[in-house]
């Protein structure tokens, strides 16, 4: 059966609730795009439940996240009540039956939350486990940390790029002015281009750092989402490269497959020798040159702090900068006497804070500085 | 309804079903989705904003679809700093002056205006991608890789695609007459702006599942043989779900593979084969050093 877009059908209720339920669920849905999906359900048949799928992902949609959303709530909405379409109560009523959003309450409630949550938050990322977490939950953290910005810092290249204002784009004046035979005309300028320096994240995984390794890695995630070059290492009794596991979009798939390249979570630190092998492996032959090496450690170091120094000190001098971020910084009272970190402090570039939510803003700051 | 009549009724499109028949017959295998998107395209005479991996055949739809229609296809490839001298029009300015100089040379007119006139004529006037086909019209535009591009180009195309003309100050409005079919792609280096999405319809292409993907092969490369076809695809599967790859290959990559042993003459695809033309597939060596080890788990089966 099909209907009419202006005709006050049943199927234009059911179509059009359907769209704000996407909406509340998340997906960017506006009205002409509702418009644009009905005016496509009309061409390609109402009562074909493949065609008004592929019509409303061509027009609801916008990005591969927004689909993996559309399929939940497409299989939610039209496969639990019978067949397509078939008039149901008043709109308002069945947005709210829609389980997507988190039981405690969607949109508003949602989002007033969350506010609170960083408003207060100073300790919110402590002592969460992962695999113990609600859904609800998982969302409510990973909505926290789509809230963080990450600008990488730059540098200035070799190559030149056309600009407004700078030095005189000699060649480019002249072809310009060859293409009108001859005739002069404005000056062309160019300035350096920027470029983004790399970004090094070295996130300790041994047992005292336990309860924050979970929020460092999606630190890693949100840096590798917004950075052109970002590489993440895990330093506990061994280095592992989990760059390559972070690059996955959705986070939780990426926490999944950098835990499970690690071999050595909650081991013993030997912080000085795993940097040594860094440096040694990756940092001098070029990971480390140039770069903003961020290292997301308490300091504990169960082998010779003069080690650990040595190590930093050699990173300092590859690198354009090194900032060490310790979650207890941000403690009362706290001051960096441990032997590691002791050995370290002299070397650094940065010394921040990494407890909360706000101070991996404030990181991100430091780093985009740098 | 729009009053012109579409190119799909023309072409006696009348669902998503002959869409995907008449692309089989231009050699171009649609799943369902995108032949249900490109009806609704054609139909609704909406530009298609298609995303995917690289080598998921986003440009070989527009290709298929000029074919379809009988259009020419006219394509717009997108560049960092890419403006509207290059994607819209220019003026032939060498043409113009060395117009000015023989009229002075001849010592023609003395009517200013009228030459003035002259100088902004049609053949001083360079129509670029965009331009042709909104003159050419009906044809299909392809935007290629968009992402590459700006973001004053997106807002500016934006303007174009939801009038189908441009206005040249010394020229006066260009518009077509058949709005063309505009296919746009990406491979999603950049978010685009929501507003020009919205503007779209969209389609995230997928790698095609083993049997399309066989599928393709024959029928894009008919005269190598169906077993060759199901080992190259089937390990170009293997390979390409791999998730340590840094590049997966593409549907152009498997083609590319399948053409390469045709050219050595092999209708079957051993060890040493494999390992000696696996730069048709991985372009990175990481992925080449990685695949290399484990090529006889790859071709098993």
């Amino acid at each position: 059966m099909t209907f009419a877009p202006s005709g006050a059908d049943a199927g234009v209720e059911l179509f059009t609730a359907f769209a704000r339920a996407l909406h509340h669920a998340g997906v960017r849905v506006s009205g002409d795009r509702t418009q644009c999906f009905l005016r496509a359900v009309v061409h390609t048949g109402a009562g074909d439940r493949a065609a008004v799928y592929w019509s409303g992902r061509g027009t609801l949609c916008s990005s591969p996240d927004d689909i993996v959303v559309y399929d939940a709530l497409f299989s939610a909405w039209f496969d639990d009540h019978g067949p397509l379409p078939r008039a149901r109560g008043p709109a308002a009523r069945t947005i709210q039956q829609v389980a997507l959003d988190p039981p405690d309450g969607a949109g508003e409630q949602a989002d007033e939350q969350l506010v609170r949550t960083v408003a207060s938050a100073q300790e919110v990322l402590r002592h969460r486990d992962v695999a113990g977490m609600s859904p609800a939950e998982r969302r409510h953290l990973a909505a926290l940390f789509a809230r963080l910005q990450a600008t990488p810092p730059t540098r200035r290249s070799m190559r030149r790029r056309a600009h407004h204002r700078g030095e005189v784009d000699a060649r480019r004046t002249l072809r310009d002015q060859l293409r009108r035979a001859g005739e002069p005309g404005p000056l062309r300028r160019r300035a350096r281009r920027p470029r983004a320096r790399r970004v090094v994240l070295l996130v300790d995984v041994s047992g005292s750092m336990e309860p924050y390794a979970d929020a460092l890695l999606r630190l890693g995630h949100v840096m590798t989402r917004c950075m052109p070059a970002v590489e993440v290492f895990t330093v506990g009794t061994r280095l592992t490269r989990v760059t390559q596991a972070l690059r996955t979009r959705d986070v939780e798939v990426a926490l999944l497959a950098a835990s499970a390249a690690v071999p050595d979570w909650s081991g013993g630190t030997r912080l000085g020798e795993v940097l040594r092998a860094f440096v040694d492996r990756w940092g001098q032959r070029g990971t480390a040159r140039g770069a903003v090496v961020v290292i997301a450690s308490d300091g504990w170091e169960r082998g010779d702090p003069r080690m650990l120094g040595e190590q930093v000190a050699r990173l300092q001098r590859l690198s354009h900068a090194v900032v060490w971020m310790n979650p207890h910084r941000g403690k009362a009272g706290y001051e960096p006497v441990q032997g590691g970190m002791a050995a370290a402090l002299p070397h650094l570039d940065a010394f921040v804070s990494g407890h909360s939510l706000a101070a991996f803003g404030r990181l991100l700051e430091v780093v985009s500085d740098a | 309804m729009s009053a012109p009549a579409g190119l799909a009724e023309q072409q006696g499109l009348g669902s998503a079903a002959d869409v995907t028949r008449r692309l089989r017959e231009t050699g171009y295998l649609a799943d369902a989705g995108l032949a249900t998107i490109t009806y609704l395209a054609l139909v609704m005479q909406r530009p298609l904003l298609l995303e995917g991996e690289p080598g998921t055949g986003k440009t070989a739809l527009a290709e298929a679809l000029a074919e379809l229609v009988g259009v020419p296809l006219i394509r717009l490839q997108c560049y960092e700093g890419i403006d509207a001298t290059q994607a819209l029009y220019d003026w032939d300015f060498t043409g113009q002056i060395l117009h000015l100089r023989t009229v002075e040379a001849v010592g023609g007119t003395t009517d200013a205006e009228a030459l003035e006139e002259s100088l902004y004529d049609d053949r001083f006037l360079l129509d670029r991608p965009i331009l042709r086909a909104l003159r050419t019209s009906p044809a299909v535009l392809l935007v290629d890789e968009i992402d590459r591009a700006d973001d004053e180009f997106e807002a500016f195309l934006l303007e174009v695609l939801s009038t189908h003309q441009v206005t040249i100050p010394e020229y006066g409005v260009v518009s077509a007459v058949v709005p063309p079919i505009v296919v746009l792609t990406s491979n999603r280096t950049r978010e685009l702006h929501d507003a020009l999405k919205r503007r779209c319809l969209y389609h995230w292409i997928e790698h095609p599942g083993l049997t399309r993907e066989i599928e393709i092969v024959r029928s894009r490369l008919p005269e190598i043989s169906q077993r060759l076809a199901e080992q190259v695809t089937t390990a170009v599967q293997r390979i390409r779900h791999d998730d340590d790859m840094l590049k997966p290959p593409g549907i152009a990559e498997t083609l590319d593979w399948a053409r390469a042993l045709q050219a050595l003459g092999r209708d079957e695809l051993d060890l040493e084969t494999a390992g000696a033309t696996l730069g048709a597939v991985l372009k990175y060596r990481e992925d080449t050093d990685r695949v290399r080890d484990s090529l006889e788990r790859m071709l098993a089966g």
